[in-house]
């Protein structure tokens, strides 16, 4: 073996001896440190995948969706809006979107009512998504009653439950047949809730969006490219989900890092003193140092990172379930394909490994630098 | 046995797994777009526009269909009645809080 590298592994062997002796102490740094690392790793494969599952989706959403506003408020738009937009250059296909909320007083939860012109949907029946089911008890081939705009019940027999993979689109879905909507909702014939316009030419869709407005001033044109912005915000480093975690497991890092910088206990310094007077040099201390927090740092890096990976995508961010839910009653169950990102663990590594083992190093260089004989008495 | 060839042993086991973890990650993004295809399907037939992850308003349930005053929108002074509403921040479209230019009057 190599003189140097038999250097460093003898260096190793004393370091781990150093740290089995304060056993207690060390592991439960550990422990603390790789619960941090987990839940910042956590929280950025969550949010990245969530970005990435949006960003995959809505590249298949409509080009652009067109609302009416009247008072400042999103109104059904008449057919007559709908023709004129369709017949706009570059429109390729305009399509009324008929949909609404449902509130069941009996679960508490909101569904999302959405017509469909699939001819394999009957009027009289209906699909629901796999939460609809799961919160109502139901299955295919059931009746389930929805209440009526006059508080009339109506009731469609279940055709089909969603796919258990669409919870993530589709949790909260009841699709009908166009004329069952209008009915639910006493949505007259002429009106449509919004409009989804899809354009031969994604270049042109600004184009088309200013001749809509011009057209209709009271129209309310949303880009696709606004609608993937809406969830680069929701989950940025910045803002939301990501500002509330990432906030307390930082501060808490700081902390910890700070706790170890501040200083090296009376034992440690006595340790530095001794090893100083037997011969060892300053460079040989720090590379022990060195090596005893490379050690806890990639450890608690290591064992975080693939905790962390396990909880997201293994057991579908168990611990955020709480955060997401909010009062929601009706909560979609879904499993995360993992979007991994080179740059996010490099991050992860340099935020968490490297602050670390600089505050080790810190006091220790000083402790290193200080005469043995008044490190000992100290 | 040394503490080092242990420490080592230990860290080569870690390390395995982290590239076993790079490996799946990679292995489920191959097989991503079948996973996928379903939602697609529905996304494309039905004209879906948001992801369904907080279903408790109007606003949480479609932040991209949102009015631009959400979560604001029942009157200018209302709270925010939902938890999540702290954890979504409001989309960056052109911002109703703009300066608004200075009104100019037209002499006749």
């Amino acid at each position: 073996m190599r003189p140097s590298l038999q250097r460093h592994r003898s260096v190793l062997d004393f370091a781990l001896s150093s740290l089995l002796r304060r056993k207690g102490r060390n592991l439960a740094l550990t422990a603390v440190y790789t619960l941090v690392v987990f839940v910042l790793a956590s929280l950025v494969f969550f949010v990245q995948a969530l970005k990435h599952e949006a960003r995959e989706l809505l590249e298949h959403a409509p080009d652009m969706v067109v609302q009416r506003m009247v008072a400042g408020r999103h109104d059904p738009m008449p057919a007559s809006q709908v023709e004129a937009i369709r017949e706009i250059r570059g429109v390729e296909e305009a399509e009324a979107r008929i949909w609404g909320y449902y509130y069941d007083p009996v679960y508490g939860g909101n569904l999302t009512v959405m017509a469909s012109q699939d001819p394999t949907l009957a009027p009289g029946s209906a699909w629901i998504g796999r939460g609809v089911a799961r919160n109502m008890r139901v299955a295919e081939g059931d009746m389930v009653p929805l209440r009526g705009y006059d508080g009339l019940p109506i009731l469609f027999t279940i055709q089909k439950v969603l796919a258990e993979d669409s919870e993530l689109v589709a949790a909260d879905l009841v699709v009908l047949a166009p004329t069952d909507v209008r009915a639910l909702f006493n949505l007259p014939e002429g009106l449509a809730t919004d409009l989804a316009v899809r354009a031969g030419n994604p270049r042109e869709l600004a184009t088309i969006a200013s001749k809509i407005v011009e057209k209709f001033p009271d129209a309310r044109p949303i880009l696709k490219a606004e609608m993937l912005r809406t969830y680069e915000a929701a989950f940025d480093w910045r803002g939301g989900l990501m500002v509330v975690v990432l906030a307390s497991a930082i501060l808490s890092f700081i902390i910890f890092a700070w706790d170890k910088a501040t200083g090296l206990s009376a034992e440690e310094r006595k340790e530095i003193g001794i090893l100083k007077s037997i011969g060892w040099e300053s460079g040989d201390v720090l590379l022990l140092k060195f090596w005893e927090g490379a050690v806890v740092s990639l450890a608690a890096f290591l064992g975080g990172v693939l905790l962390a990976y396990g909880h997201v995508f293994f057991f579908s961010a168990t611990l955020f379930e709480h955060a997401l839910k909010g009062w929601s009653v009706l909560f979609p169950r879904f499993r995360l394909i993992p979007a991994l990102d080179a740059y996010q663990i490099t991050v992860l590594f340099f935020l968490t490994v490297l602050p670390y083992t600089a505050a080790t190093l810190v006091p220790c260089w000083r402790a290193a630098m200080a005469d043995p004989d008044s490190a000992m008495r100290s | 046995m040394r503490p080092s060839t242990l420490c080592v042993t230990l860290f080569g086991t870690l390390a395995a797994l982290f590239a076993g973890m790079l490996l799946h990650a990679r292995g489920r993004q191959a097989t991503a777009t079948r996973e996928r295809a379903g939602r697609v399907e529905l996304v494309r037939s039905l004209g879906l526009t948001d992801l369904c992850l907080f279903t408790e308003a109007r606003y949480t349930r479609h932040p991209a269909m949102a009015d631009r005053h959400a979560a604001f929108q029942d009157h200018p002074m209302a709270l925010d009645h939902f938890p999540s509403g702290s954890l979504l921040a409001p989309p960056p479209f052109p911002s109703s809080h703009a300066p608004i230019p200075p009104a100019t009057s037209q002499r006749p």
